[in-house]
């Protein structure tokens, strides 16, 4: 079967696409997908060092683009996952290195051999941005549960949108339960209520994905943390099977938990 | 049948106009044009005036990366029809150059409406960074989102939630009005007045928003009372 392009992308910088690209990737291959990942981040990459690979690179993606190694070369085999590979993008050049062609073309030659591709999209809405979206089957949105994040989200699905891209889904990152039962925070509920797209992963703020990261383990592979309980969902999610949505929210009552069964699965 | 393609000087750069007939068939015309007088064009800005064709994004944005695979760039597309005006304002493309628009003479529907009363229905959501322009009536199934704008010089009807800019009356029509199931947008403008949306209790209800005396007046829908 000829591997699916997904795309993680936010608009905004800082609401956790690396971590969601690293921990997807992850759990798919923890799952026994064949996964490849693909930062296209240039400039500032990162992804190499959420999956603790940076001591790995050699070559990488403007190298394959611009054909001084073969696409091989450039793809690092994680330390843990056989399954898992990741294409790191160039720290000495930008964004116009590559073209959306250049993605399309890269990602037709790695989809026979593999599940999924997973992209890392830069923030922003710019090359860096189309070049992640051009080759894309799936569009993955990640957001926080705030109103500036939200409003960049809304823009991104937008432009999918109009370059009729899709399906997207939607990540929302970081939630707070203890935050949104008091009010402070928007709720699940008045996110989709505004977006209007389909719900693939609530993922709860958990001080572990900061300590994961910086040691370049993803959290997905903890089998004791919530956020990783979480990703690895997503990934089952987007695999095409029915999880149902975790409970973040412990101390609720009993009709807030019904509540939350019957409503993230609606559109 | 061929497609009549036209290259012109003008102010900005060169205008570009396509021929009626089949969008395929056109795109390979100017195709071929652009090809034939390659060297003279390279690195030009062009303005494409597409007339009457209907282009959706994916039409347009194959036609972009046409052009700029020759070295040349898409600035501007002019065009009388509405979804490709979308398109290219979704596409970032500028849908007026610097002058008056050339004359269409054969190309305006022949109508008994007054000018400024074409309404134009909009059968989706407008996200956040979608603007619309009309020169008449916009109507909107769905909802305007924050950071979404809808400026018409007529009035603006939204069956849904209206959270974004609105402006109806933008040519100086006092009388437009604003109405929408859910009024709350970010800000609200009737010719040259503007307003805020003040903190909403309770549930929405259909609004309807009108200038009273300079004032910009929200008032609830009341299906009893006759207009």
């Amino acid at each position: 079967m000829p591997a699916r392009v997904i795309t993680v992308t936010s608009g905004k910088g800082g609401v956790g696409k690396t971590t969601a690209t690293a921990n997807i990737s992850a759990a798919m291959a923890a799952n026994g997908h064949k996964v490849v990942c693909i930062d296209a981040d240039i400039g500032l990459r990162n992804l190499d060092v959420v999956l603790g690979l940076e001591n790995r690179i050699v070559y990488d993606l403007v190298d394959v683009v611009e054909g001084r190694c073969r696409l091989r070369q450039a793809m690092i085999r994680d330390k843990r996952l056989p399954e898992l590979y990741l294409i790191p993008a160039a720290q000495t050049r930008d964004k116009s290195s590559v073209s959306p062609s250049d993605m399309v073309r890269l990602c037709n030659e790695l989809r026979e051999e593999h599940d999924y591709i997973v992209i890392d999209s830069p923030a922003g809405i710019e090359r860096g941005f189309r070049n992640a979206l051009a080759p894309a089957d799936v569009v993955v949105v990640v957001t926080n549960p705030e109103i500036s994040a939200v409003r960049d989200a809304d823009r991104i699905i937008g432009l999918v949108e109009s370059e009729e891209k899709g399906p997207t889904r939607l990540v929302l990152n970081r939630i707070k339960p203890a935050m949104v039962r008091r009010g402070e925070m928007l709720s699940t509920e008045d996110v989709l209520e505004l977006l209007a797209v389909e719900l693939i992963g609530l993922v709860p703020d958990d001080e572990a994905v900061v300590v994961s990261t910086n040691r370049g383990l993803p959290i997905a592979l903890d089998g004791k943390s919530k956020a990783g309980q979480a990703f690895r969902n997503i990934a089952r999610r987007l695999n095409g099977e029915q999880v149902d949505f975790m409970n973040l929210d412990e101390n609720s009552s009993f009709l807030g938990r019904l509540k939350g069964l019957i409503r993230p699965g609606g559109n | 049948m061929t497609v009549l393609v036209q290259i012109k000087g003008i102010r900005e750069g060169l205008l570009v106009t396509v021929g009626e007939g089949e969008w395929d068939q056109a795109h390979q015309a100017l195709l071929d044009q652009l090809d034939e007088q390659a060297a003279f064009l390279q690195g030009a800005r062009l303005a494409l005036d597409l007339g009457n064709h209907a282009l959706k994004a994916a039409e347009l944005g194959k036609l972009r990366s046409d052009i700029s695979e020759r070295e040349m760039t898409l600035w501007a597309v002019l065009s009388n029809s509405p979804t490709t005006e979308q398109t290219a304002q979704t596409l970032g493309l500028a849908t007026r150059i610097g002058k008056p628009q050339p004359e269409y003479p054969a190309a305006r529907p022949e109508t008994v409406l007054q000018a400024g009363e074409y309404a134009i229905l909009v059968h989706r959501t407008l996200r956040s960074g979608f603007s619309l322009n009309h020169a008449g009536h916009v109507v909107v199934l769905g909802d305007v989102n924050p950071g979404a704008q809808v400026i018409a010089s007529g009035n603006v009807l939204v069956w849904g939630h209206l959270r974004g800019m609105v402006h109806a009356g933008a040519e100086g029509d006092e009388t437009a009005v604003v109405c929408a199931l859910d009024l709350s947008p970010t800000q609200l403008r009737i010719a040259g007045h503007i307003s805020m949306t003040p903190q909403r209790r309770g549930k929405p209800q259909p609004e309807m928003a009108r200038l009273n005396d300079g004032q910009v007046v929200a008032e609830n829908w009341d299906p009893k009372k006759s207009r």
